[in-house]
């Protein structure tokens, strides 16, 4: 009981690295970046040195993706990470462990693992939200799973002490607004465009928009993400929102890196890192 | 989701629509040439010596299969609903083609979705959606056959919700798809049920159909689930053997997960990663099957079997021998099961086959696999 209770006030402590990284930007008056790898991609080696490397790089919020077989709502750039970090061996439980590796250095950068819910069910919820919190994961985005299945993955994420990050859409009309936001938690990701993941690049104003309207209903931070490739473009997204998301263009900065036989090329990491703190500058210094 | 949901509605309300059920039977009786007749297969029945059997020859139908019935049905969904652009996922090609034709009859632009893989093993079809004005798009992704091209149909809708209706050939994906499909194909079932009354004076006593995604299966069986006496057999398509792991048997040889927006069997590994289905049959090549059907088997009121590939080739080669019908390796599979059980059982007993599909499209697999040079 002892025991139960004492990993139960720790749950508690660490659901809080998202809402402190929040308060933080704000503080400083600055929005965040929070940045895309695949788990696993290109391997699990350089992985490692990449999940190590993106806070220092001025990622605020690492998002991880759980490679699946049949990633509906990403663009080739996303799918192609994926097939190389099956290539790689990845499945959940090592997913799992690079979340272990990274928690086990860096105390203070929230983790968010996203992904698709088959590989989660088959793993066993209970037990997958369990490990998750385990070694250290802050949220859960599963992108296939909406509202209407809130029992299915969001709720025992919530039991856990995982915040459970929602996807709004432009499709996302008033009369369904209020059923996404019932259980979210952490921070909203506003998908800027309709379609997959870097398949093209929303407008400022409509973004704008859309945000201003959002914020009349909750007060949760709002990520803005799918279709930012340059700091440019962070620049302008982050001047409406409280973070961005830039997915698809890190992992097209990865393959680019890759020779013929996809092993990575010498420097990977630093060219990654190097994108990455650009992207962060433009974010920060909005 | 709210894509879904503005299918559900509008779906409800076309059903509650005398207009719509109205224009629906029309094209089905003018264009489709329903309803397909239910033929006795004397020679058949003669040669196994048992149960006296019927096809239900969906195979005449404009375009040669049983899909055109639900892409009739929404297509004029999506007409009812304003859309002016169609998507459609294929695998064997034949819901591409039904889906090309309806979409050339209304005049809508119509882009197809197909793996790399099922392009190159289907190349006639491939053809045929052209000549119908249709955009074949190849699906380079995953293992480049059905379900990558369901992906990719997703894809392409998620991004162009606003203009465009995605035509589902199977009864699965998310609601309400694996309910309407099945509504638009019980028209099967429902011809049977007055063909046979009428030819036999009596309901049958077994239905046999393939199952791929499910669609032509629940077709036949859904007006008839009520009749506790009536048994059904599903035949699945078991590859090289269920025990080889090279097969598309999901109910037989699958476990549950969610995939395509429906919680149901499937092929898979076990990280929840999704497998390829093997089949001679490219229509029966999906790793997944649709909900109903999951269900249908959990309660035991269907009998989910499986044929091999060799054993649906020997009933395809069989059935165009005995009866001058060449039928597609879909329901070749059903056949196969047929030959197995029509033997064992008494002369008085009514069993009804679906027949889906021709093998027209066919003919250069079986070659093929028969050493044949075309």
């Amino acid at each position: 009981m002892k025991s139960a209770l004492a990993s139960q006030s720790n749950a508690t402590a660490d659901s809080g690295r998202i809402a402190a990284r929040f308060a933080s930007l704000k503080a400083r008056q600055q929005s965040g970046l929070v940045t895309f790898i695949t788990a696993g991609d290109p391997d699990l080696e350089i992985c490692t040195k990449l999940l190590a490397g993106l806070p220092k790089a001025g990622a605020d919020i690492i998002e991880l993706g759980m490679p699946f077989s049949d990633p509906m709502a990403d663009g080739p750039s996303i799918q192609s990470a994926n097939l190389r970090a099956f290539k790689a061996g990845v499945k959940l439980s090592k997913v799992l462990d690079l979340v272990r590796g990274f928690r086990e250095r860096d105390k203070d950068t929230p983790l968010v693992l996203m992904g698709y819910y088959n590989p989660v069910y088959v793993y066993g919820v209970e037990k997958f939200v369990r490990d998750a919190k385990g070694v250290g994961v802050d949220g859960i985005i599963i992108v296939d799973t909406p509202p209407e299945e809130d029992a299915e993955i969001c709720q025992p994420s919530l039991n856990q002490g995982l915040n459970f990050i929602r996807l709004i859409t432009p499709t996302t009309d008033a009369k369904r607004l209020p059923a996404v936001l019932h259980n979210a938690s952490g921070f909203l990701y506003y998908v800027s465009i309709t379609g997959t993941t870097g398949s093209k690049s929303a407008g400022a104003e409509p973004v704008r928009a859309a945000l201003a309207e959002l914020r009349r209903h909750t007060s949760l931070p709002i990520a803005v993400g799918f279709g930012i490739t340059t700091p440019d473009q962070a620049k302008t997204m982050a001047q409406t929102s409280d973070a961005v998301v830039v997915g698809s263009a890190i992992v097209n900065r990865i393959a680019s890196n890759l020779d013929g036989q996809g092993h990575a090329k010498v420097g990977l990491v630093e060219d990654v890192l190097g994108f990455v703190e650009s992207l962060a500058k433009a974010a920060h210094n909005r | 989701m709210p894509l879904v949901l503005a299918v559900e509605k509008a779906y409800n309300e076309a059903k509650a629509d005398p207009k719509f059920q109205e224009e629906l039977d029309y094209y089905l009786k003018h264009y489709v040439g329903r309803p397909s007749p239910l033929f006795y297969a004397q020679r058949l029945t003669e040669k196994l010596g048992g149960a006296k059997i019927y096809f239900k020859r969906d195979e005449l139908n404009h375009t040669g299969a049983h899909k055109i019935n639900h892409c009739m049905g929404q297509i004029l969904l999506a007409k009812r609903m304003g859309k002016t652009r169609i998507i459609a996922e294929t695998g064997a090609g034949q819901h591409g083609v039904a889906t090309a034709t309806v979409a050339a009859l209304f005049n809508l632009p119509c882009v197809v979705y197909m793996g790399e893989v099922d392009i190159e093993r289907q190349k006639p079809n491939v053809f045929r959606m052209k000549l119908l004005g249709a955009e074949v798009r190849p699906v380079t992704s995953g293992s480049r056959s059905l379900k990558d091209a369901m992906n990719g149909a997703l894809r392409d809708w998620v991004g162009n919700v606003e203009d465009t209706f995605y035509i589902i050939g199977t009864v699965g994906g998310p609601h309400p798809y694996p309910a309407m499909v099945r509504d638009f194909q019980s028209i099967i079932g429902r011809e049977v049920r007055q063909q046979i009354l009428e030819a036999e004076k009596r309901l049958p006593d077994s239905l046999v159909a393939c199952v791929g995604g499910g669609s032509n299966a629940m077709g036949l069986f859904y007006d008839f689930l009520d009749e506790p006496n009536i048994t059904m057999h599903a035949v699945e398509a078991a590859g090289h053997g269920i025990d080889t792991g090279l097969h598309a048997a999901a109910l037989t040889g699958g476990t549950a997960g969610i995939l395509h927006g429906m919680r149901s069997y499937f092929l898979q590994d076990d990280d929840g990663q999704i497998q390829e289905a093997h089949s001679i049959s490219a229509g029966l090549d999906y790793p997944g099957v649709g909900p109903e059907h999951a269900w249908l088997k959990e309660t035991k009121r269907v009998n989910y079997v499986s044929a091999t590939d060799e054993e649906a080739l020997a009933a395809f080669q069989s059935c165009s021998k005995l009866e001058g019908i060449i039928p597609a390796l879909e329901p070749s599979h059903a056949l196969a099961f047929v030959m197995k059980i029509a033997p064992s059982l008494p002369k008085t007993h009514l069993m009804v086959v679906n027949i889906c599909g021709r093998g027209d499209k066919d003919i250069f697999t079986v070659a093929e696999k028969l050493g044949v040079k075309l």
